[in-house]
């Protein structure tokens, strides 16, 4: 098993310049829920001139849309969303110094771009293996939105949550170097 | 004429998605057990480990399997010989509503798809196909089919000098584009022939066939391991992060078709390949 690196929420710059793409990584500390519904609401208070209901710099959206939580359970299953869907919303809040995302898939050239000039990290979390993930979310709040259901804004505080840094802030980018080496 | 009861259907369809959501199939936990004892990347071998402890999770705990519980599709094989007692959509769509509910499991269904994308709050409507076929049962198979997946499938309408080599490529071309974002290793459904809507409704079918049995006529079971063999050599692996297990299994399946064209509809499951079959 390779050596797993504990980063805690929210990330400085140092961390982030020390974040290699595919490296094995935990995260403990608050994170944010946010996918589809919720980013064109945000993107439109930007627009607007508004405040966010959420702090963005220095913080980590990871791209989920959870399960309701069963009695007795902190979270529903919750694994990753495919995240290209939120790109053309990602650069601004990127300006804003978001500094990292989880979510599973591959990402625009836009938003690696913006990436590297904003010095930000893209994680990636195994799509599909929700209920594990879920033993890592130990509370949840919803903050924001909560009429979008599952697409609400959802305060987490994670303990260990397992993720591969996929594109690191230089724009490595492990969707581009990995295939190739078990491509026959 | 045999008499079902409309709570019978019900109470059975909510039975059958609440196992789908929950316990993966034999044949698909095997196939990936077999996948990581072959795979040669290591992160590979780490994410289908992942994967199988996830289902072993899921399965002891009775939670999902996925968060994207899916679209409730049903394919049903209905006896003419059967008499229902009550309103059979409502029947079914009142099973999907109460399974979602009472299981935990998420509503992603939403009213209109441009403008209001209201959650129905019911994981309703459920998608129907109703075969109405000899006999006194009813058949079910249902799966709940999530959108990452869904978003990644594709439709040609090929020529028909395309051939069996048009057909693979462009099977292997869609599963490369697709990349990571289907939750790779995948299953691939296929259908060739017919017409757009029944192509694409075949192909969603054969995503359930067993992963580990070919098409029994041997032309179409050779282009499902041509498409395999391609499509596992093209590097993509787990998650997508690199390795040699990209599709686990290709169903092609086939339909008459018109003189003039050659339809393929190509439908991507992840490897939350969830389904249930029961009968009334």
């Amino acid at each position: 098993m390779e050596k797993i690196k504990k980063i805690k929420t929210p990330l400085s710059n140092e961390v982030i310049e020390d974040l290699k793409a595919g490296e094995n990584v935990s995260i403990t500390g608050y994170i944010y829920t946010g996918r589809d519904a919720a980013h064109k609401r945000l993107i439109e208070l930007l627009k607007e001139g508004k405040k966010l209901p959420i702090e963005v710099n220095g913080q980590v959206i990871y791209y989920v849309g959870p399960a309701p939580t069963p009695p007795g359970y902190k979270c529903g299953s919750a694994g990753p969303t495919t995240s290209y869907r939120m790109d053309p919303y990602t650069p601004a809040l990127l300006d804003l110094g978001l500094k990292g995302m989880i979510g599973k898939g591959l990402r625009s050239k836009e938003v690696v771009e913006s990436m590297k000039k904003n010095g930000a990290i893209y994680f990636a979390a195994i799509g599909g293996v929700a209920a594990v993930i879920a033993k890592s979310i130990k509370s949840s709040e919803v903050i924001a939105y909560e009429d979008l259901g599952p697409e609400a804004i959802h305060k987490y505080y994670v303990e260990d949550f397992p993720v591969i840094v996929c594109i690191d802030a230089k724009g490595n980018n492990l969707y581009e170097t990995e295939p190739p080496k078990y491509r026959k | 004429m045999r008499e079902v009861n409309a709570k019978q259907i019900k109470e059975k369809v909510k039975e059958l998605f609440l196992n789908a959501n929950y316990c993966i199939g034999e044949d698909v936990l095997n196939s990936i057990k077999e996948a990581s004892l072959k795979e040669t990347s290591e992160t590979g071998k780490n994410v289908l480990s992942m994967i199988l402890q996830n289902y072993k999770v899921a399965a002891e705990e009775k939670i999902a399997i996925c968060q994207d519980t899916g679209l409730a599709i049903l394919f049903i094989k209905l006896g003419q010989e059967v008499h229902v007692n009550g309103n059979w959509e409502e029947a079914i769509n009142k099973g999907v509503k109460e399974a979602y509910i009472d299981g935990y499991l998420r509503k992603s269904a939403v009213t209109d798809p441009v403008f209001d994308r209201k959650n129905t709050k019911t994981n309703c409507p459920a998608i129907i196909y109703t075969d109405i076929v000899p006999g006194d049962k009813i058949e079910f198979l249902v799966t709940p089919k999530g959108f990452g997946s869904e978003n990644m499938s594709r439709l040609a309408m090929m020529k028909p000098a395309d051939g069996p080599e048009g057909i693979v490529n462009f099977i292997v071309e869609t599963v490369k584009i697709a990349g990571p974002n289907p939750c790779p290793p995948t299953i691939v459904g296929v259908c060739v022939g017919g017409t757009t809507d029944q192509a694409s409704v075949t192909a969603k079918k054969a995503t359930l066939r067993k992963v580990g049995e070919h098409n029994p006529d041997q032309r179409y079971a050779d282009m499902e391991k041509q498409a395999l063999e391609k499509i596992n050599n093209l590097g993509i692996g787990p998650a997508g992060l690199g390795g040699n297990t990209t599709s686990l299994w290709v169903n092609i399946d086939y339909k008459p078709t018109h003189i003039a064209g050659m339809p393929v509809a190509v439908n991507i499951c992840c490897h939350a390949a969830r389904h249930a079959s029961g009968i009334i």
